[in-house]
């Protein structure tokens, strides 16, 4: 693997003069070796430092765009990396560094960058909201990204049979390329969503499309180049229905390979309480080894490590210490900012440092095309899905699904690692892809969040709930599970939305939960909770609290608290309170 | 399924059991079938010992009162008849748009979450049952200090004449702040 390899400005002024004399020694007269005091040696640590000052750069630069309020609220962060990336870039290009040095190469993104993003998408995922929609999410994942790729394909491919574009790329590869750019990654949309607090269906709807999508794509994009690299004309209709078929082994095949690993993760971390040190370690690593696993029996990496997170939680979380539990939760999200943060800056110098190919009608088409069949396809499966939903999505929503489709990182990845032997076509395709990705991350990610409030869309409600509100939700909660498992039928009295996928995701999750509750946890876990509903207690204690503050503002005193122990500990929260 | 008992289900009944619940045909024959293979003595009726028998229901903390849910009501309080446990359920049906129907109404399902706080059904929530229940619900890992303190919190909350226990009306009044409608 080539490392990458991008050399701060001051040092390539400085290594080009040194470049005879980095290498074992400096001699450079004839009386053989000679101690040095200092010696200069540059590649030595040069893929490390890199690295080391590409991570620092970045960072410094994200740290300056907070300073200024204004351009954050106005532009997302992915757009203003991509500025950045763009000006170092033309900095690098201007000092005449060889180009294929700051490019990212697909290996690295798809080994290193990528694994940190998806693995946390997975692990903070609201699991239950996540499996509530089950049905609807994977209707928009995998039907949603299957009928972008064939209808832009189809219609790109229709267009350059017209001659309009300089080059017309066979079929497959115009659906090769239909493929990637259908991988939406709207992590962009999502910064802006948690901002605002939209409404949680929303809100999981976009963010489980995203996640389970980019794994679509990849699976599309890996089948359409082996079918490319086998040749249009040998195709027999075997290699078709082989093709269809590894479809489900590589998503089913990555989901089963992550919920092994996770398995392991949590058997693991049940030992694990005389060494919380190495805890995160093995959370991290077995996260990792998930992804690997699939990646090298060619399943589905990402949907592997997203299983991971999802099923590992519960149990880890149980396990671990409670500093254990932060240092996961926080490495984790400092990964993932900090290797996004770095795809979008590469994403920005790769704009300076690739050969162009400038095609007006290929790039404009592209982009009218991904905006018109996202739009139809969101319509047309929200009509579907409505069917069988008891929360209906209304045509705001849809709208915001449908805007909120910007192309990002994964996109870029897959592009960038296509064969240029095998794909003449690659460069018009590389240039679409970066337009595309621009195009949406600035327009629309601009353009969103003024939209969602323009259009009003339903919000997140933040009030907070009463003890009572809290007690009967929970009751009710219990009764309708109950009374589903009397029935032994699902779906036909709940909140679920109940396509026949959610029923049967239903009818399984529920006895996930058994199982889970009675085989899974005690194998799995230090001390299997009880189900447990905290939630009741963490409001009752957070009522309280507020409670004793009004009652200490009112009339000065504690007369009236029952318990020592809670009056220390509410006089201290109350003093953090005041020092805020 | 096993539908084959001796005790058919007559179209006339199917068509009775709809206009009273508003269930479609096809999900009062699922529901029968199910009834019938929880009847395991065959008697066309259930006694408790048969819902205690579902293997889900043993993890769900109020079991208990939801089986007993069924038995209220019910003609001899012990065992349930095909007819009668279908009403009940139909509380539980997603009320359809511009078609309420008298067993699902909003104010019907309150009643229903009503009567499974009011355990001795005097028509007030007392604090002991509020206690009861989150006994169940939170289970033995808190303070009965604590229990205690949520208990009074709760009451305190949606009791509007201070008499100390929540009435009907009342408990419509705070609940109304959610719509329960969505959630049963």
């Amino acid at each position: 693997m080539k490392p990458l390899t991008v050399l701060p400005i001051f040092t390539v002024i400085v290594a080009t003069k040194f470049v005879e004399v980095t290498g074992s020694d400096l001699s450079t007269n004839e009386t053989g070796h000679r101690y040095y005091v200092a010696s200069f040696n540059w590649s030595h640590v040069q893929a490390p430092f890199t690295i080391a000052l590409w991570i620092l750069l970045a960072s410094a630069a994200k740290m300056g765009f907070q300073m200024s309020k204004r351009l954050v609220s106005i532009f997302p962060d992915s757009s203003l990396l991509i500025v950045l990336g763009l000006l170092v870039g033309l900095v690098l290009y201007l000092v005449r560094l060889d180009k294929s040095i700051f490019h990212l190469n697909s290996e690295v993104f798809f080994l290193f960058l990528l694994p940190p993003i998806v693995f946390e998408a997975g692990y903070f995922m609201p699991s239950r909201a996540f499996f509530d929609n089950f049905g609807t999410i994977l209707v928009y994942a995998v039907i949603g990204t299957i009928w972008n790729s064939v209808t832009i394909g189809f219609s790109l491919y229709a267009v350059s049979l017209t001659g309009l574009f300089r080059v017309s790329p066979p079929f497959l590869h115009s659906m090769l390329f239909s493929s990637l750019i259908s991988a939406v990654d709207p992590i962009a949309v999502l910064v802006v969503f948690e901002e605002i607090h939209v409404n949680q269906i929303l809100y999981i709807s976009v963010f489980g499309e995203s996640l389970l999508n980019d794994a679509v794509s990849v699976v599309l994009y890996n089948i359409f180049s082996s079918f490319s690299r086998i040749g249009q004309e040998n195709i027999i209709s075997l290699d078709i229905v082989a093709g269809l078929l590894s479809f489900f082994v590589v998503g089913l095949g990555g989901v089963f390979i992550g919920l092994l690993w996770s398995f392991i993760v949590s058997f693991t971390t049940r030992w694990t309480s005389h060494v919380p040190i190495l805890e995160p370690l093995f959370v991290f690593t077995m996260g990792y080894c998930a992804y690997m696993t699939a990646e090298m029996f060619h399943l589905s990496g990402i949907l592997a490590i997203v299983f991971c997170g999802i099923a590992m939680k519960e149990y880890v979380e149980g396990n671990i210490s409670k500093d254990s539990q932060t240092t996961v939760q926080y490495f984790m999200r400092m990964l993932s900012s900090s290797c996004e943060t770095v795809i979008f800056m590469f994403l920005g110098m790769s704009t300076v440092s690739t050969k162009h190919q400038w095609d007006t009608a290929f790039v404009a088409l592209t982009i009218f095309f991904c905006l018109v069949y996202r739009t139809i396809g969101v319509v047309l499966q929200t009509f579907i899905v409505n069917k069988f939903r008891v929360t209906k999505l209304n045509t705001v929503d849809q709208f915001i699904m449908a805007y909120g489709g910007l192309r990002g990182a994964i996109a870029y990845g897959l592009v960038v690692a296509l064969d240029e032997k095998l794909i003449p076509a690659k460069q018009i395709f590389v240039t679409a892809t970066i337009v595309m990705i621009y195009f949406t991350v600035f327009l629309q990610g601009m353009t969103i969040k003024p939209l969602v409030n323009f259009l009003k869309v339903k919000r997140q409600e933040q009030r907070e709930k009463t003890m009572h509100e809290q007690m009967t939700e929970r009751l009710l909660d219990h009764v309708c599970s109950g009374v589903e498992d009397i029935c032994g039928l699902r779906g036909h009295h709940s909140i679920r939305d109940n396509c026949f996928i959610q029923q049967f995701i239903d009818i399984n999750s529920h006895r996930y939960e058994y199982y889970n509750t009675k085989y899974l946890k005690p194998l799995l876990m230090r001390d299997a909770p009880k189900s447990v509903n905290t939630d009741i207690i963490d409001l009752f204690k957070k009522i309280d609290l507020k409670e004793a503050m009004d009652h200490w503002t009112a009339h000065g005193s504690f007369d009236m608290i029952a318990s020592a122990s809670s009056l220390s500990a509410l006089i201290r929260s109350y003093a953090e309170g005041k020092s805020k | 399924m096993g539908a084959n008992t001796s005790l058919l289900l007559q179209d006339e009944e199917i068509s009775e059991i709809q206009k009273e619940t508003g269930f479609s045909k096809k999900q009062i024959v699922r529901l029968y079938s199910r009834f019938t293979s929880l009847d395991k003595s065959s008697t066309g009726a259930l006694g408790v010992e048969d819902f205690l028998r579902i293997p889900e229901l043993a993890i769900n903390p109020l079991r208990d009162m939801i089986v007993n849910a069924f038995f209220f009501e019910s003609e001899d309080g012990e065992r349930v008849n095909f007819r009668h446990f279908v009403q009940v359920l139909a509380r539980f049906r997603p009320i359809k748009k511009n078609k309420p129907h008298p067993l699902n109404r909003p104010r019907d399902k309150l009643r229903f979450a009503f009567g499974m706080y009011d355990l001795n059904r005097d028509g007030f929530i007392t604090k002991n049952e509020l206690l009861s229940i989150l006994n169940m619900m939170v289970g033995s890992h808190i303070h009965a200090d604590q229990l205690d303190r949520i208990a009074t919190r709760t009451i305190a909350e949606s009791d509007m004449n201070g008499d100390g226990k929540i009435s009907f009306d009342e408990f419509c009044h705070v609940s109304q702040l959610y719509t329960a409608n969505r959630k049963v």
